[in-house]
């Protein structure tokens, strides 16, 4: 077993037990369920954000871009308000939140395979095109959002609020069997395109010369990033920069070149991340800041630092 | 054999490559020469189905690209490929033994870990095994990644022009290579080259080609002539014969 994986598990178990145990009052009976869940949605999401990350960089061929920077959480969320702006809130309300978040889930998937396949077909090789791209296409959406948001009903509002902005301590824990399910199914699929992705981090020519059906492997990729994208922000909403952060930690902490290895090094630096940041901002520092603010302010430093860096060079 | 007929092919509707039919034959170097803009990366990138072909076919052996499975045809025809930069944290062997993946998809059996083996003593990588990719020199990142294409065992090797960012001793010692690996191992070997005195010392069959099309083909001593020079590379050089080899006074 590779070591630094051991000590990335340890660490998390040793999160997990703290974030069980540490300020719990009250019977055990009503502590362990309730944040057991929020610990299973916390894994979720972590494991979700950090393996589309991982899948959508190799597919786009760089260690910079994230889901989330290119904005895919960003239209998730537009498109669940479209769905409130058009039908009304209190049809979307009305149908139960599974139903809600897989046409949701599959309008997303559907919508980002489109812009995102184009896309990565005509600018593979220019970074600065894609990341322009992506920066314009998060903006549009966040505006729209924003636009649709401002014109509805504000007892309507709250049907999306939640899916609005992020959040750990209110998690929609009632869509948390499903996002586990699809999540589940997701990762398996991801890491059984392990060694497809490995090719693929050689370059589309090296790729293509060793027999990979690139067109198939990207298509993949895209539909289990944007699934995975939509299982997060459906959880929590959506997150800015941890994505970039866990799996730029991961290739610190694994410098290999091996997706079987990023996958699991990146899921358990992401959930670390979470529930350890949780557990410190919720029980030791009382709620003071909220944790997306602190993961977003490292994150987006890296960003810059990644950006003005791969430029000189 | 590789047999390429009527091929034509055309970005944004300017035609590149025009009604293309030429045999290149087995079990020997074939150069593909050219002023710049004459189609040659074109036609091999077309060849190793890295782009995709528009009208004519293009038949390696008996596999018909485009038609077969490309994990069947990455067993048969490699390609030489540009690499990204950011491969570097990968070790020299790692790097080789992604030569087998057509034959293993990620689960090296030892007959795999065998041809790793022998491909790294070929190309003296031994030694370097657990080297880093990044930490090599650029004669020898190259000969690593002839190296992975020599573990792909396939028949027939592509090169686009592989001399590009090498020194005499890296440009020379690497076409020792490909003639022995011809002469020694059988391979096909097809090149670009921009240099007519490295193709005319190595190659056994030269194409000329020029503003899409193939304008003559042969062997370089009957090629290589100043009214080659003069009607496709549009250049006045004296040709001198050294041992029998037709060499451009430069």
């Amino acid at each position: 077993m590779y070591r630094p994986l051991v000590w990335l598990a340890v660490t998390l178990c040793l999160c997990c037990v703290g974030y069980m145990i540490i300020g719990a009052r009250g019977p055990m009976s009503f502590v362990i369920p309730f944040r057991g869940a929020k610990i299973v949605a916390l894994i979720l999401v972590g494991v979700s954000i950090s393996t589309s990350t991982v899948l959508f960089q190799t597919v786009s061929q760089n260690r910079i871009l994230t889901p989330s920077i290119m904005g895919f959480d960003a239209l998730y969320v537009m498109i669940l308000t479209g769905a409130v702006f058009f039908l009304g809130g209190m049809t979307v309300a009305a149908v139960s939140a599974h139903l809600a978040f897989a046409v949701t889930a599959c309008a997303m998937t559907l919508a980002a395979l489109l812009l995102f396949s184009t896309l990565l077909r005509s600018a593979h090789n220019n970074l600065m095109r894609m990341i322009l791209t992506g920066i314009v296409l998060g903006a549009l959406f966040r505006s729209i959002t924003d636009f649709m948001q401002r014109l509805i009903d504000p007892n309507e509002f709250a049907v999306i609020q939640a899916g609005s902005f992020a959040r750990f301590t209110q998690i929609e824990t009632d869509l948390l069997l499903l996002a586990s399910v699809v999540c589940t199914i997701a990762m398996v699929l991801a890491w059984r395109m392990r060694f497809a992705l490995d090719v693929l981090t050689l370059g589309r020519e090296a790729a293509v010369n060793l027999g990979l059906d690139l067109q198939r492997v990207q298509m993949q990729a895209l539909i289990l990033t944007a699934v995975l994208v939509a299982v997060s922000t459906a959880l929590v909403g959506p997150v800015a920069f941890l994505g970039l952060l866990v799996v730029s930690l991961a290739r610190l902490v694994t410098p290999v070149e091996s997706h079987g290895v990023i996958f699991i090094s990146a899921g358990l630096i992401s959930t670390i991340t979470l529930i350890g940041g949780q557990t410190f901002l919720e029980r030791v520092l009382q709620l003071s800041t909220p944790l997306s603010v602190v993961i977003d302010l490292l994150g987006g430093a890296l960003f810059l630092i990644l950006l003005l860096n791969g430029q000189r060079r | 054999m590789i047999s390429i007929r009527n091929l034509s092919y055309q970005i944004a509707g300017s035609p590149i490559l025009t009604d293309i039919s030429l045999d290149l034959p087995k079990r020997k170097i074939s150069a593909l020469i050219g002023p710049n803009g004459a189609g040659k990366s074109t036609l091999l990138s077309l060849v190793a189905r890295l782009e995709k072909l528009q009208s004519g076919t293009i038949t390696v052996g008996d596999l018909t690209v485009g038609a077969c499975s490309n994990r069947e045809l990455a067993k048969h025809l490699s390609i030489l490929p540009q690499m990204p930069d950011h491969v570097t944290r990968l070790t020299v062997k790692e790097l080789v033994s992604f030569g087998r993946y057509p034959y293993h998809q990620g689960r090296p059996t030892d007959e795999d870990d065998a041809a790793v083996g022998h491909a790294l003593a070929l190309f003296g990588l031994t030694d370097l095994a657990q080297r880093s990719v990044d930490e090599l020199s650029g004669g020898q990142r190259q000969r690593a990644q002839i190296a992975m294409t020599f573990a792909q065992d396939t028949e027939y090797m592509l090169l686009d022009e592989p001399l590009n960012n090498l020194d005499v001793a890296g440009a020379r010692s690497l076409m020792a290579l490909l003639r022995e690996l011809s002469d020694i191992h059988g391979k096909t070997i097809v090149i670009v080259l921009h240099d007519i005195n490295y193709a005319s010392r190595y190659a056994d069959w030269l194409v000329a080609m020029q503003k899409g099309q193939i304008v003559v083909e042969g062997t370089p001593a009957e090629m290589v002539t100043p009214a080659l020079l003069r009607d496709v590379f549009q250049t006045d050089a004296d040709i001198y014969h050294i041992d029998g080899v037709p060499f451009v006074m430069v």
